[in-house]
């Protein structure tokens, strides 16, 4: 045997056998089909905590588009490898997953393979759902088994060569999907172990809050340090917060739920759709995920503690310190914006002193371009608050002006820059947001009031 | 002194930059169709049309409205001759106390300048930002339909004033 032939033996062994082994990692069987099982076959309520976890997890905001029906898909997920288009989540046995059993169902949530043996992208944050249990995929299940099925096909997604191949996410999965790594720690309470099972698992707060690597995957080392979702920044929610006044549990609940908080002002952008869907679901889950989520924050330090303070007296006094910015950004703010902001009515319904914002607090202007255009609007047929948007009133230069005026006035901190291309960038991205996301559908400023005649 | 354009004129008015839009209109020029409603940009009485777009004139600082085109309500039309908008909110009888008809129809008109066949989806997309607190939202929304034919009509016939199924 010459050496050559040796070689070229080994070469082909290593090549079947990488073969073999990538095919063990990368293939998953198909999961036979089933007849649709009938609405009444499932137990109301385990279809009720369903429905309760589904707000939870919010499934109907990425399953569904503005204008079409819930849970039928086709909303287009930006992303840095191209556009991701959710799926039919509905029972239709052709379109969506009526032919899926519960163990495919669980498989999909557990470890992101589709029915069929297909990888899903990682858009789908299993990541998280991994976290799920047995029980809460059940529900779950049942939830959506008994929606109105709607015939609603898969949207072509653009993704760019390789990417477009999903055996590829196997790999991916290898690196990052770590099923069962959440553990309950038997050192905290009931209560903040029942947070960290939801925010960790079904919520998937850390897939928006926590900044990704390269490869799209959350950074283990930096989690919930902020990110980035519809071109708004979720604000870093641990230490790293940038609000003036430091978030403890009991502002964390009542934000969470009601959708504002006197001290930070109301969830809006992607945030406006989890708070309507936290407002439906059992207080003490949301309560839950605020306890957990204040000691991930952690308590403040003295300094910051003060620095908090200060700026809920001054907001308190009314007294600013004097402005020496931008006159052309002060002139829009006194006519457009303190009428609202500094007009003395309480949030939701008056807006927030400026000096609480964390739009305008933290290092990036990306939101506050977003509400200053886009503005908030009101939520259908509940008492909300509401913001008018300035896009069809303000050139970009004259809301850059406005927003350098806002931070130096309000933000106490160094100027921002490249504020110009932010509002230019935001214009362009905002319209599309608006027009896609089915925004928020029932997110009532005081969730007391929804049973109130 | 700052340079205003409104309804084709010009017009030059002693007020700060930081003034709003509806005061310059009803306290300076007695341009008294847009109305002051909330005072916040949450009601939609005070819209006017800059440069074809529906604008809360109660938070648009004049500042902003340097080389500007302005038209407001009377701007489109005249008791005497009436402008489509106006005359199909009559002929739909869309008001009732009529506080709000007039941004109404602005914001209508701004619509139906870049869209002269709006669903009805569409025009209450677009008028959600207007309250009318009578509750004539029925026949607002039938008026701007009417509109849309009669405008849609004026521009095949030119002149036309016939009446409209």
């Amino acid at each position: 045997m010459t050496r050559s032939a040796i070689i070229g033996g080994i070469f082909a062994a290593l090549c079947v056998g990488g073969a073999a082994a990538a095919f063990a990692i990368a293939w998953r069987p198909a999961i036979a089909a089933i007849d649709p099982p009938k609405p009444q076959s499932f137990d109301a309520s385990l279809v009720k905590r369903g429905r309760e976890l589904a707000a939870i997890g919010n499934c109907g905001d990425c399953h569904t588009v503005r204008g079409a029906r819930n849970f039928a898909g086709g909303l287009p997920v930006p992303t840095p490898f191209g556009t991701v288009y959710s799926s039919n989540i509905t029972p239709d046995p052709e379109t969506g997953i009526g032919r899926w059993s519960e163990a495919a169902f669980r498989r999909a949530m557990r470890s992101g393979v589709g029915r069929d043996g297909g990888h899903l992208y990682p858009t789908f944050p299993y990541d998280h759902f991994t976290n799920v249990s047995d029980e809460d995929d059940s529900a779950l299940y049942a939830f959506l088994m008994t929606r109105e099925p709607v015939r609603a096909p898969a949207r072509e997604n653009q993704l760019a060569f390789p990417l477009d191949y999903r055996v590829l996410v196997a790999g991916w999965k290898l690196l990052f999907l770590h099923p069962g790594s959440y553990r309950p720690d038997s050192t905290k309470s009931a209560e903040w172990n029942r947070g960290a099972y939801l925010v960790e698992g079904l919520a998937h707060c850390g897939a928006c809050h926590t900044p990704r690597n390269a490869l799209g995957a959350e950074r283990a080392s930096a989690s919930f340090a902020g990110g980035d979702v519809d071109n708004w920044q979720a604000y870093p929610i641990n230490a790293q917060s940038p609000s003036p006044v430091p978030w403890d549990a009991e502002a964390l609940f009542s934000y969470l739920r009601d959708g504002w908080h006197p001290d930070h002002g109301t969830a809006r952008g992607p945030m406006a759709q989890v708070v309507s869907n936290l407002s439906s679901v059992p207080s003490s889950d949301v309560r839950a995920i605020a306890v957990y989520m204040a000691d991930v924050l952690g308590t403040p330090t003295p300094d910051r503690k003060r620095q908090g303070e200060a700026a809920l007296a001054q907001a308190k006094s009314g007294a600013a310190p004097a402005p020496q910015a931008d006159a052309v950004g002060a002139s829009i703010y006194a006519a457009a914006c303190a009428s609202c902001h500094e007009g003395g009515r309480p949030p939701p319904y008056g807006g927030i002193n400026l000096g609480l914002s964390t739009a305008i607090a933290s290092p990036d202007p990306r939101n506050l371009a977003n509400i200053v255009l886009s503005g908030v609007r009101p939520v259908e047929g509940e008492r909300s608050p509401i913001m008018p948007g300035f896009a069809d009133s303000m050139s970009d230069t004259q809301i850059a002006a406005l927003l350098n005026f806002l931070r130096t006035r309000f933000g106490n901190q160094a100027p921002w820059s490249g504020v110009d291309k932010t509002v230019e960038d935001a214009r362009r991205t905002q319209t599309v947001f608006l027009q896609t996301s089915a925004g928020p559908r029932n997110a009532p400023a005081d969730a007391s009031q929804r049973d109130k005649p | 002194m700052m340079t205003l354009k409104i309804n084709g004129l010009t017009h030059q008015v002693d007020a700060d930059p930081d003034t709003p839009l509806l005061y310059v209109l009803r306290d300076d020029l007695k341009l008294n169709a847009a109305k002051f409603g909330c005072g916040l940009g949450q009601c939609g009485s005070c819209t006017v049309i800059v440069d074809g777009k529906a604008v809360l004139s109660c938070v648009t600082p004049l500042l902003l409205l340097e080389g500007k085109q302005v038209t407001t309500l009377e701007g489109l039309g005249t008791i005497s001759e009436p402008a489509p908008i106006q005359r199909a909110f009559m002929e739909e009888q869309a008001a009732q106390c009529g506080y709000c008809i007039a941004g109404m129809m602005m914001r209508a008109q701004a619509l139906l300048q870049k869209n002269s066949k709006p669903t009805d989806e569409e025009i209450r997309t677009e008028l959600q930002q207007n309250l009318c607190r009578c509750g004539t939202h029925m026949r607002i929304l039938r008026a701007v339909r009417r509109a849309a034919r009669l405008m849609d009509t004026a521009e095949l016939s030119p002149g036309n004033q016939g009446s409209v199924p």
